[in-house]
């Protein structure tokens, strides 16, 4: 059995007999994975007694669960009203050019995730990125850039 | 940890734990605010602590929430004094420590200057920016730990829920709260007391109370901060409404993805209001028995819309349904519900401990009491700010505000976010409240404020809000899924230098039309960015349609581009061409109209700025737009 059935089959006895648990469980499994895996989807349809087109139906339906492995490194550029008038559009272009990835896109060596999202709540010092839950102003893209590629390599030396 | 069974013993604490900390002598209080903390306010906070047990000074270092300036970030304020200050990094602390702790002088870099009088500000009230305000909701934030109950009770926290507990009955809070005027502070301005009184009403064995933490309006963080910054209050209002509706034991909050700080605090302060007897059975030994649990959203606007909200909570694929039945009458679970925003819980409690009455002094009145806003944008001072209702947008801007960042003109103020509208300049001295934003076309919403200006094209900036309200769109009727999507396309059109003749009415009708007929708030507000710059900034649509220009000079795809007299000839813009549109001649380059795709790539080469956009019809050339690097 691989490790997702079985981590999968844990957090769904974990919630089992309680109502409205259906996205706690894929939370959780995407907190284990980053992702959500389909051997993982399996089992919750299984489990859960829905069908797994159900399923897939209310997990695509939010933007926040991913059905494909996503980077160590989350880039979210925000793109809400107040970074929007202070210029975001060039951070997100700046962050695309430094990596070479579209938005929503992941680096094939899974070390970064490029996406934008609507407001991380922060609009006062607005441009700002949220780098793995942690939120930075991002009026000079490049120098932020240059400080998570030395962490990277921090993280090898290492 | 004591768990408190009654009201008296309650009482007793709260004044044992006030009276400890009028004696603290100094307490730093370092904002952890999202914004701060953005600006490096861990690495503050955590200096501090390092810092006065290097140096021997006696003083609490206390996290609190957000603060309020978050301009200034990372801020502190330095109690008993009273002193605030800004731009506190980690490598200040060393100085401050010594210079303000230890000696208790001051440090005239770290307090606010007024940029219009010049005047040093040490307090918040010496500034503008907090004098104007009135803080009720967010009355704790900023103040006190939220890490902390005890902090909570030492403001008096769950006094209000043991006075409702042991000396009301749920009709007289519903009363207490109908007499306060206070109205849903998620936009919609449903008054809370008739809201509760429905759901009072309504029969069913099992009833639930949600508290909506979605804010999903980009530009708007006043609940995000509440959350952060004072969760037991937004707890408190809950049990108060829970005991107030009647056969209700069970609740949820349920808060964005995007906030994960929010869901962290929240959870430990569920657990401490467990742990002390606040929360679940038998809270302060009453026999009332109420509980909570926190839910957190996975990346869904729609889900902000209440009967939304419930079917994601129910675990089902979320989408609005038809209203009647209110969500009162059959909400979760098909069971009564009563579901209010994080801010109007966060007032309960001082409501009921200082009654309706105080409460309706404030405001207007249709618009009682006070309302949170985030002001942000192209103003001086950004940041968090609670003000009564009534005021006008000119003095937010200005008194609070502190006028506009830069040269530019302001142009307008967006409110509501993107259910909201523009509010041109000449509007700007009407009073803050639900019916004068709703008459203006635009609307409260939760609370975003975005200033733009003279630099901000309003048909681009339509776009936008139409574009994101088209993402979050559900799909669910009609008139918002495929009606949007017409609107953007035309929107599209129009910035990239295609619009036709028509455009603007098209776009008129069919704004009207899906406000009308849409399914749920999204779709029913999704037009009014767009209708509301049509209304007050119709010249700009005519100008991008007829004259294929952009006044604010930022759609790069309207107007020809021209290279001016002032060319020195280098080649570059020629090298950089993607589509060969710039060709060279005896007397030196062109750009050939035909081949030009207006990409800009030129724009940013030329160094000495000689690329021009030249509107139709052979006006002199703009001025290169600034907007384009």
């Amino acid at each position: 059995m691989s490790e997702a059935v079985t981590v999968t089959r844990e957090i769904v006895a974990k919630y089992k007999g309680r109502e409205g648990v259906l996205t706690h469980i894929l939370q959780d499994i995407q907190g284990r994975f980053g992702y959500l895996p389909p051997e993982a989807m399996e089992v919750v349809a299984e489990e859960m007694g829905v069908s797994l087109a159900e399923l897939y139906g209310m997990a695509s339906f939010y933007a926040r669960f991913y059905f494909a492995p996503r980077g160590k490194t989350v880039i979210k550029v925000c793109r809400g009203t107040a970074c929007h008038v202070r210029g975001s559009e060039r951070v997100l272009a700046k962050f695309s050019e430094e990596l070479g990835l579209k938005e929503g896109e992941t680096s094939p060596d899974l070390s970064f995730t490029l996406e934008a999202v609507n407001c991380v709540g922060c609009c006062a010092l607005a441009p700002v990125v949220m780098i793995n839950e942690k939120v930075f102003t991002a009026s000079d893209p490049g120098k932020l850039l240059a400080a998570l590629r030395q962490g990277e390599n921090r993280d090898q030396d290492h | 940890m004591t768990r408190i069974t009654s009201r008296h013993m309650l009482e007793r604490m709260v004044r044992e734990l006030a009276e400890k900390r009028a004696r603290a002598g100094l307490v730093v209080k370092v904002c952890q605010g999202t914004g701060c903390l953005a600006a490096g306010a861990e690495e503050t906070f955590r200096a501090f602590q390092e810092e006065i047990a290097r140096q021997g000074v006696k003083a609490q270092i206390v996290p609190t929430g957000c603060q309020g300036f978050c301009q200034g970030a990372p801020v502190i304020t330095v109690e008993p004094r009273g002193w605030f200050l800004h731009r506190v990094t980690a490598a200040d602390v060393p100085k401050v420590v010594d210079v303000v702790l230890k000696r208790g002088g001051e440090l005239v870099q770290h307090f606010y200057r007024d940029p219009q009088t010049g005047e040093i500000c040490r307090r918040p009230e010496d500034m503008s920016f907090f004098r104007h305000q009135l803080k009720i909701a967010l009355r704790n934030l900023g103040k006190i730990n939220p890490l902390d109950i005890e902090d909570y009770l030492a403001v008096g926290g769950y006094t209000a829920l043991a006075k409702v507990l042991t000396e009301m009955t749920p009709e007289e809070v519903i009363e207490e709260v109908k007499k306060s005027g206070l109205r849903g502070r998620g936009g919609a301005g449903f008054p809370t007391g008739v809201k509760w009184e429905g759901a009072r009403r309504a029969p069913g064995a099992r009833k639930f109370v949600i508290c909506n933490g979605d804010e999903g309006d980009p530009g708007a963080f006043m609940d995000a901060s509440l959350m952060e910054g004072d969760p037991h209050s937004i707890i408190e209002g809950m049990i108060i409404c829970a005991y107030a509706i009647g056969d209700c034991r069970e609740g949820y909050i349920y808060v964005r993805e995007e906030y994960p700080l929010a869901v962290k605090r929240l959870g430990i302060a569920l657990e401490q209001a467990r742990a002390w007897g606040l929360l679940g059975e038998n809270i302060l030994g009453t026999g009332f028995s109420f509980d909570i649990q926190l839910k957190k959203g996975a990346g869904a606007f729609v889900c902000g819309e209440s009967t939304t909200l419930m079917m994601s909570i129910e675990g089902k694929r979320p989408s609005p349904r038809v209203t009647p039945p209110r969500s009162v009458e059959k909400g979760l679970w098909g069971m009564p519900t009563c579901l209010n925003n994080v801010e109007t819980f966060a007032n309960i409690p001082i409501i009921i401990l200082k009654g309706g009455e105080w409460y309706a002094q404030y405001g207007t009145e249709t618009s009682k009491g006070t309302k949170a806003f985030c002001i942000t944008g192209k103003v001086r001072n950004t940041g968090l700010i609670e003000v009564p209702m009534g005021m006008t947008l000119r003095e937010i801007v200005q008194k609070l505000g502190g006028g506009m960042l830069g040269e530019a003109r302001l142009k307008a103020v967006q409110t509501g976010g993107p259910s909201g509208g523009c509010i041109p300049e000449e509007y700007l001295d009407t009073p803050v409240d639900y019916e004068s934003l709703t008459r203006l076309g635009s609307m409260m919403g939760s609370g975003g404020m975005v200033v733009v200006d003279e630099g901000t094209c309003m048909v681009e900036f339509a776009r936008f809000f139409l574009n994101f309200t088209q993402q979050e769109s559900c799909g669910k009727c009609p008139p918002c899924r495929i009606g949007t999507y017409e609107m953007l396309q035309i929107l599209n059109r129009i910035v990239a230098g295609e619009g036709r003749e028509g455009d603007i009415e098209l776009l008129e009708e069919l704004g009207r039309k899906i406000k009308e007929t849409s399914l749920c708030g999204l779709g029913q507000s999704a037009p009014n960015p767009v209708l509301s710059t049509i209304k007050y900034f119709r010249e700009e649509y005519e100008a991008h349609i007829r004259e294929k220009r952009c006044p604010a000079r930022t759609c790069t795809k309207v107007g020809k581009y021209v290279i001016g007299e002032d060319c020195v000839q280098c080649g570059w813009c020629r090298d950089t061409c993607p589509h060969g549109a710039i060709l060279e001649r005896r007397d030196g380059f062109y750009i050939e109209p035909d081949l030009c795709k207006r990409c800009g790539a030129c724009l940013g080469v030329c160094p000495v700025g000689a690329i021009y956009l030249e509107a139709a019809g052979g006006e002199k050339p703009w001025p290169k737009p600034s907007s384009v690097r």
